[in-house]
């Protein structure tokens, strides 16, 4: 399941260790996704990326490219103004 | 009137048997035309992928929160994206943007009313879908576009100028003008029903509206609010200026074309350029580009973030102090500390704030 919101020291769950990080920070949409989609791209079914970004949008878009390209939304975390998402890429990806 | 015939590619790699299951590739903006004419092919069971290009001038709604968003407004979306959504297809985004500024600076069939290079423009995405479908699998390919909806790429005798000069022949289907239109291979092979196809012509949006309603589409983009920069009159005077001011080079940065978006553009100076922001949303972007520029703000009163592009000669500087001074909260004050920021750190000068008549409005673009 999403969660999006602060991250507290008392996180259940801490994200997984990402594979690949890619850092999207003050870029406008749609760089943020298209970064990602480059960099799952070279990735392999089942690796995890991270993706750092301050534009808003990506609450919305993330989710949407994962639904889009099958790939699994893991989480979304804010901090401040940045959000973190965390995919992992599945078989039918890219 | 008859359209231009045009050059067919060899159809080697395409077996005349209805292949299972036909693959079109279409190029999805994501506003109501690609969305309806990728929903005309879904519902004929072809299987469908679509393609976004990413000029570097697209307005996404994104670009338009770079001001401060509206209180309890959603965040923004990318629209082809959720369009993606909607129809439950594939999209590849993909970022030509590099690319694109050949096409943009040097586009054979020129600009049509703003600096928008609409026949180039469509031709490069068509020839770019083309490479993919090659690559992918697809076996035709397709767009929203409808006759006579645009002045430029969308006119009867445009439009198979475009299939011709990107070289992709009759595999290019216009689901929504198709029954005005010469058959496409696609067609022709019965790959594609072509009666289930619509005859659309025309700027009026209505039967594309009726469609959407018998679809049960109703969350779509407005297509006042269009989608590329280019065609704004705004945007390409700041970018015309930006050639001339450059020894009429004409060329640009993905930086450039990013700062055109936002902030009030005043040239000063043939050599120097100020960029005002106007509320906090653009005062944080306008920050975001301070390597290499001068970065001006009011020290100790509420007032804008400001670049200075190019020369930042003393006199210059201090007009540009005195400007910037005049949008913030100090503008009636005798004397105004300036903070000025550059690459080797921070200084600060004293200014008078311009008066509304010491602006003179040939420096607004
Ligand atoms: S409006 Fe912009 S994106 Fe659309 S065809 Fe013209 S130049 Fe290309």
């Amino acid at each position: 399941m999403v969660s999006l919101g602060e991250t507290s020291p008392d996180e259940p769950s801490p994200p997984p260790r990402p594979h690949r990080q890619v850092d999207a920070r003050n870029l406008l949409c749609p760089m943020p996704i298209l970064r990602a989609e480059a960099a799952i791209a070279e990735m392999a079914p089942g690796e995890i990326l991270a993706l750092l970004a301050t534009d808003p949008g990506l609450e919305r878009d993330l989710p949407a490219w994962c639904r889009v390209n099958h790939h699994t939304l893991i989480t979304i975390r804010r901090q401040g103004r940045e959000l973190t998402g965390w995919v992992r890429k599945e078989k039918i990806g890219p | 009137m008859s359209d231009t015939p045009v050059d067919t590619p060899p159809a080697t790699a395409i077996p005349v048997d209805r292949p299972h299951p036909v693959r079109a590739l279409g190029l999805l903006s994501g506003g109501l035309d690609s969305i309806l004419a990728t929903r005309l092919l879904t519902s004929q069971g072809i299987e469908v992928e679509c393609v976004n290009f990413h000029t570097g001038f697209c307005i996404q709604s994104h670009t338009a929160a770079i001001r401060n968003p509206k209180p309890g407004a959603p965040p923004p979306r990318h629209d082809a994206l959720h369009a993606a959504e909607l129809l439950g297809v594939r999209l590849h985004l993909v970022d030509i943007s590099q690319e694109y500024v050949r096409i943009v600076t040097n586009p054979k069939h020129g600009y049509g009313r703003n600096l928008n290079p609409c026949l180039d423009c469509k031709i490069f995405m068509v020839q770019k879908a083309w490479e993919m479908k090659e690559r992918l699998g697809f076996h035709f390919l397709f767009t929203g576009e409808v006759v006579g909806e645009r002045p430029m790429s969308q006119r009867r005798d445009t439009m198979p100028l475009i299939q011709r000069e990107a070289g992709v022949g009759g595999w290019l289907l216009r689901p929504l003008s198709a029954l005005t239109l010469p058959e496409t291979e696609p067609e022709k092979r019965g790959w594609v029903d072509r009666q289930a196809l619509q005859g659309i012509t025309g700027r009026s949006r209505k039967p594309q509206m009726a469609l959407a309603r018998q679809f049960g589409i109703t969350d779509y983009p407005s297509p006042a609010g269009g989608c590329c920069f280019l065609t704004d009159e705004g945007y390409s005077r700041r970018l015309q200026d930006l050639w001339d001011h450059r020894g009429g080079v004409k060329e640009y940065t993905l930086d450039d074309i990013l700062l055109l978006k936002a902030g009030r553009h005043l040239r000063l100076h043939p050599g120097c350029k100020v960029i005002v922001g106007r509320d906090q949303g653009e005062n944080n972007f306008l920050g975001g580009f301070k390597k290499g520029r001068l970065l001006l703000r009011a020290k100790g009163i509420p007032g804008p973030v400001a670049l200075v592009e190019g020369e930042a000669a003393e006199e210059l500087l201090e007009l540009a102090c005195r400007l910037v001074a005049r949008f913030g909260k100090g503008r009636d004050a005798e004397q105004v500390t300036m903070e000025i920021e550059s690459d080797q750190g921070r200084r600060t000068r004293q200014v008078t704030p311009l008066s509304a008549e010491e602006i003179p409005k040939t420096w607004y673009l």
